[in-house]
């Protein structure tokens, strides 16, 4: 893999090591031809030897930087590698890899920067409890007259990227619960997105790190990161402007 | 005997200033981020100085206790040293991931050169 490829399945995990094995087999069963890395979050169990003895690639973390700062490492490697694309799924089984090929073919064939995986349970939902939904509800209302247009799932984690965005990634990206802000990062360098609808399954293990308690500093980190990335836009913006005036005076 | 509450300020900010010099001849600070904590000391006993300047200067801003202007100036001291130490802290979070993230990459490319990745 030193060399690079085409396309990287990208696993970040933290604790994982009831589910990473069974993730890893069933991606490299369907998608024999794709390098699969894990990046291991500094857990205390036995995620990496998991991850490793079901054939993938392993790339730990010294000590424990949470989602962000671990899919960050990994999208580091894969631009520093040289990769085109990278398709990440998290490690607890909820993401069905037989929809890989789908979400890839529609970032190549749509021209986006990213195509994310809208979740459907089973049920038609979003395969998630109900807070969780309102809390989606909630942002997909706030991100809309930002991004100027709806987005469905704007918490999946289950998205592929092309190595335009890569090189933003790698260089800028929200370290904790990222996947709404990355959104907004698309935004700022007039990147686009394209939605794949992909069902969800139930995790094979473990339980999910957002707590109702940390549900909480979740929506108020959410709404901050978003907050400073608009102003950030508008700086940006204002900057260009005074730049023009200049150059035509 | 009364102790006037500028003497306690007095008081209090030797103890600060002997905490924080005590902490950097131990190395539990080092000398650049005790620049503020020294300031901060320093600033204090200098306030607690100028009691009828603080009654002046409350009488001026329109505070009828000068007591309460003396908590203001020192509530705006300690957030200055705090603001300060976010930034510190942030500039030393950011500095950690990127380096956590570059061991993590270039360990991983070794292992990889070593067929153990």
């Amino acid at each position: 893999m030193v060399n690079g490829g085409r396309t990287l399945i990208l696993i970040p995990a933290f604790n994982e090591e009831g589910a990473i094995g069974a993730v890893v087999r069933e991606v490299r069963e369907l998608l024999p031809d794709l390098p699969v890395l894990v990046v291991d979050d500094g857990s205390s169990d036995g995620t990496a030897f998991a991850a490793r003895a079901a054939g993938a690639r392993v790339m730990s973390l010294p000590c424990h930087l949470g989602l962000g700062g671990c899919v960050q490492a990994g999208y580091k490697l894969a631009f520093e590698l040289g990769f085109e694309e990278v398709v990440r799924i998290d490690g607890d089984g909820q993401h069905d890899p037989r929809f890989i090929p789908q979400l890839l073919n529609t970032l190549r064939e749509s021209g986006c920067e990213m195509a994310i995986g809208v979740r459907r349970g089973a049920g038609g939902g979003y395969g998630t409890t109900l807070p969780r939904r309102i809390g989606i509800l909630c942002f997909r209302l706030l991100l809309r007259p930002i991004l100027g247009r709806p987005v469905a799932d704007p918490t999946s984690g289950f998205v592929a990227v092309n190595r335009r965005a890569l090189e933003v990634f790698a260089r800028s990206f929200p370290l904790e619960y990222p996947e709404i802000e990355t959104l907004v990062v698309l935004q700022r360098r007039r990147f686009r997105f394209v939605e794949v609808p992909c069902p969800v399954r139930p995790r094979l293990a473990g339980r999910s790190s957002i707590t109702p308690l940390r549900s909480f500093y979740y929506v108020v980190h959410v709404l901050l990161g978003v907050f400073v990335n608009i102003l950030r836009l508008d700086a940006r913006r204002a900057a260009r402007a005074v730049g023009e005036t200049l150059h035509d005076g | 005997m009364m102790v006037e509450p500028l003497d306690i300020l007095a008081i209090l900010s030797v103890l600060l200033l002997l905490v924080v010099l005590r902490a950097i001849r131990r190395e539990h600070i080092r000398v650049e981020h005790s620049v503020s904590w020294l300031a901060a000391a320093l600033a204090l006993i200098v306030l607690s100085r100028l009691g009828p300047q603080l009654e002046a200067a409350a009488g001026a801003l329109g505070v009828r206790d000068p007591f309460l202007l003396l908590l203001f100036l020192i509530l705006i001291v300690f957030l200055g040293v705090f603001y300060r130490f976010s930034r510190i802290v942030s500039e030393l979070k950011d500095m950690n991931i990127t380096l956590t993230q570059r061991v993590a990459i270039l360990e991983f490319l070794l292992r990889e050169k070593d067929g153990s990745a």
